[in-house]
C-alpha cells in the first residue's frame, strides 16, 4: 500500500502525454465533454493547437477556460474524448502560487531534473528581472514579482506548451503591460506553443497569433491575427479585431450586453 | 510586538537604539508582575495573615534559597524535567506517527481516526488509578501519563493541518512533476508546520498539568514530592516555592516553542520584520 497517494493523486487522469518532436500540434483535443452534476462546461469540444503557437482563449465567466486549460494541464480528468498534449507542461495560474517556505530561487528550481538546477534557476529569474530576489521569501515580494516568479518557475521547465489562466488578472495595469510584454519576450525567445485565458480584449490583440471564444462548452469563434508586431492599440486592424470579439463575447463597445 | 517596532524606526544595524528599547519592554512588562508582590507584601507584612497560612514574600524568597543552597531543589527539579521531557517525547513521537498515517492515507485516517478520536474524550487523568495497579508507582506511571496527555494536541493539530494543506498549492506541485511523496515532503509538511507547532504549545501545557498531578499522587523524587512534602510540614513557603518553579518552567518551555517557531516559520513575513530584515 502506498500510504501518500491518496492525498496528493488528482482524479484519474485520461489524458495522452506525448515527448516525440515534429508533431503536427502541440495539443489536440478530440470529442472533449466534461460536466460537474447536470452543468455540462465543455461539449464535445475540438481544439488543435500549432507548435510555437500563441493563442489567447477568450470567454465569459463560467465558460469553461479554466475547466479545459486544467485539462490540458493534467490537472482534471477527460472523462469524454481524447486529450494529447505535450509531456513538457507549464502553467501559470492568476495567484503565484510559491511556496512561502522556500526561498525563490528555490520555488523556481522545484521538481527541476536537470544538473546545476540551481544556476538554471537563477539565471531565469535574471531574465524576469527579479535577479536582485533571489534568496528573497516568496511572501515579501510584491504581486507583479510574485507572478514574474511563477513565469520564472514555468519557463525554466522549458515547456513545449505554456498554459497561463488570467495570469496578469491581480496586476495593477501598468504592472500587467510589462508583464505582457515580457511574456511577448520570452515567447518569441523560446517559442513553446501558449494558451493564455484573459478576459482582457486588449491583451488577447496585442498577444495572440490566434483567438479562441468559448461558448456553450465548445468553441465559437476561431480567428487568425496576422497583424506585425508588437501591435498598437490606435492601428486600424486592431480596432476592427476589437469590435469581432466583442461581438463574439456578446458585449457592446459601450459595454452593455446584447 | 515592539521588537518589530525597532526595525521600523532603525536599521537593523543601528543597535544602539535597540539596547535602548529592549530595557524599556521589559521594565513595562515587569511592571504589573512587581505590583502584584508589592501588595502581596502589604498584605501579609502586617500579620493579617498567619505566617502559615500566607508567607511574605521574604519568606518564600528565603526558603527558595535554602532550596537551591541544601541542594534540594536542582535534583528534584531535574527529574521533573525529565519526566516531561521523555513523556512529551514519547506522546509526541506517537501522536505524530499516528496523526501523519491517518492524514495522508484514507485507509490510515479509516483505521486511526475514530479510535483517537474515542480514546480523546476520556480524561487521562481518570487513568491514574489504572497507571498505578498496572504500572506501580515508579518512573513509567508518570512518563506514561504525561506522554497520554501530550499525544492528543499533537494528533488532533498535525492531522488537521496536514488535511488543510492548500489545496493550490498541492495543484501547483503537481504541474511542476513532484511526485506524491516529493509533494507530501516539500508541500504538505512545511504546511503542516505551524499546526503543529499549536499542538506542541498545547502538548506543553497538558504535560505540566499531568506532572503535578502524577507527582503530587504518589511521588518520592521531583517538584510535586517537595510541594506534598512541605504540605505535611506546613510549610506554605515551600509550596508557594514549588508553584513559582512550575509557572518558571512553563514560561521557559513557551519561550523554547517560541524560539522553535523563530526558526521553522522564519519565511513569515512577522518573523522576517521581527528579525528585522
Ligand atoms: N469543481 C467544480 N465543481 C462544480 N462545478 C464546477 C467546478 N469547477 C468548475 N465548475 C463550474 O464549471 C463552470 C466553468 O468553470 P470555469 O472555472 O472553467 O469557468 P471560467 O471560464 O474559467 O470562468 P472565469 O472566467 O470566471 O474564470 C462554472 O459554471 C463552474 O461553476
Ligand atoms: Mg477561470
Amino acid at each position: 500500500m502506498n500510504m501518500l497517494t491518496e492525498v496528493t493523486a488528482a482524479p484519474e487522469i485520461n489524458v495522452t502525454e506525448t515527448s516525440e518532436a515534429g508533431q503536427n500540434f502541440a495539443v489536440e483535443v478530440r470529442g472533449l465533454t466534461r460536466e460537474f452534476g447536470t452543468n455540462s462546461v465543455l461539449r464535445n469540444l475540438d481544439l488543435q493547437l500549432r507548435p510555437g503557437e500563441f493563442t489567447v482563449l477568450l470567454g465569459r465567466s463560467g465558460s469553461g477556460k479554466s475547466t479545459l486549460l486544467r485539462t490540458l494541464a493534467g490537472l482534471d480528468p477527460a472523462p469524454e474524448g481524447t486529450v494529447t498534449v505535450p509531456s513538457a507542461r507549464a502553467v501559470v495560474f492568476q495567484e503565484p502560487r510559491l511556496l512561502p517556505w522556500k526561498r525563490v530561487w528555490q520555488n523556481v528550481a522545484l521538481g527541476l531534473r536537470v544538473p546545476n538546477a540551481r544556476k538554471r534557476a537563477e539565471e531565469a529569474l535574471e531574465e524576469v528581472g527579479l535577479g536582485h530576489r533571489l534568496n528573497a521569501w516568496p511572501l515579501t515580494l510584491s504581486g507583479g514579482e510574485a507572478q514574474r516568479a511563477s513565469l520564472a518557475r514555468a519557463l525554466v521547465r522549458a515547456p513545449k506548451l505554456l498554459l497561463l489562466d488570467e495570469p496578469f488578472a491581480a496586476l495593477d495595469a501598468l504592472t500587467r503591460l510589462r508583464m505582457q510584454a515580457l511574456v511577448a519576450t520570452l515567447w518569441q525567445t523560446y517559442q513553446p506553443a501558449v494558451l493564455l485565458v484573459t478576459h482582457d480584449v486588449d491583451e488577447a490583440i496585442l498577444l495572440g497569433d490566434r483567438l479562441l471564444v468559448l461558448e456553450n462548452g465548445a468553441i465559437s469563434l476561431d480567428v487568425e491575427i496576422s497583424h506585425p508586431r508588437p501591435r498598437r492599440h490606435a492601428s486600424p486592424g486592431f480596432i476592427s479585431m476589437r469590435a469581432t470579439l466583442l461581438d463574439a463575447l456578446g458585449v457592446h463597445e459601450d459595454g452593455s450586453a446584447i | 510586538m515592539s521588537v518589530s517596532l525597532t526595525s521600523l524606526s532603525a536599521s537593523p544595524k543601528h543597535a544602539p537604539a535597540r539596547r535602548r528599547i529592549i530595557p524599556a519592554t521589559l521594565l513595562r512588562r515587569l511592571m504589573v508582575p512587581a505590583a502584584i508582590v508589592a501588595l502581596w507584601y502589604g498584605v501579609t507584612a502586617h500579620g493579617y495573615f498567619d505566617a502559615q497560612t500566607m508567607p511574605t514574600p521574604y519568606a518564600v524568597a528565603v526558603s527558595f534559597w535554602q532550596l537551591i543552597v541544601t541542594g534540594q531543589l536542582w535534583p528534584n527539579l531535574l527529574i521533573s524535567l525529565q519526566r516531561v521531557a521523555l513523556g512529551l517525547l514519547f506522546g509526541g513521537a506517537i501522536g505524530v506517527i499516528l496523526a501523519l498515517a491517518a492524514s495522508l492515507s484514507r485507509f490510515g485516517e479509516d483505521a486511526i481516526d475514530a479510535t483517537v478520536q474515542m480514546a480523546r474524550t476520556l480524561p487521562h487523568l481518570a487513568l491514574i488509578p489504572l497507571m498505578i495497579l498496572w504500572f506501580g508507582i515508579g518512573e513509567t506511571p508518570k512518563i506514561v501519563l504525561i506522554a497520554l496527555g501530550s499525544l492528543f494536541p499533537i494528533y488532533l493539530n498535525l492531522f488537521s493541518a496536514v488535511r488543510g494543506a492548500d489545496r493550490k498549492l498541492i495543484e501547483a506541485a503537481s504541474t511542476l512533476g513532484l511526485s506524491h511523496a516529493e509533494t507530501v515532503f516539500h508541500v504538505i509538511l512545511p504546511a503542516a508546520v505551524p499546526g503543529f507547532l499549536v499542538g506542541l504549545r498545547q502538548a506543553l501545557g497538558a504535560s505540566w498539568i499531568s506532572l503535578v498531578v502524577a507527582e503530587q499522587i504518589n511521588a518520592s523524587s521531583g517538584i510535586g514530592y517537595l510541594v506534598m512534602n512541605a504540605r505535611d510540614f506546613l510549610r506554605t513557603d515551600i509550596i508557594f516555592d514549588g508553584l513559582l518553579v512550575y509557572a518558571l518552567l512553563g514560561l521557559a518551555t513557551d519561550q523554547a516553542v517560541r524560539l522553535l517557531e523563530r526558526y521553522l516559520l522564519a519565511w513569515r513575513p512577522s518573523m522576517i520584520t521581527a528579525k528585522g530584515i
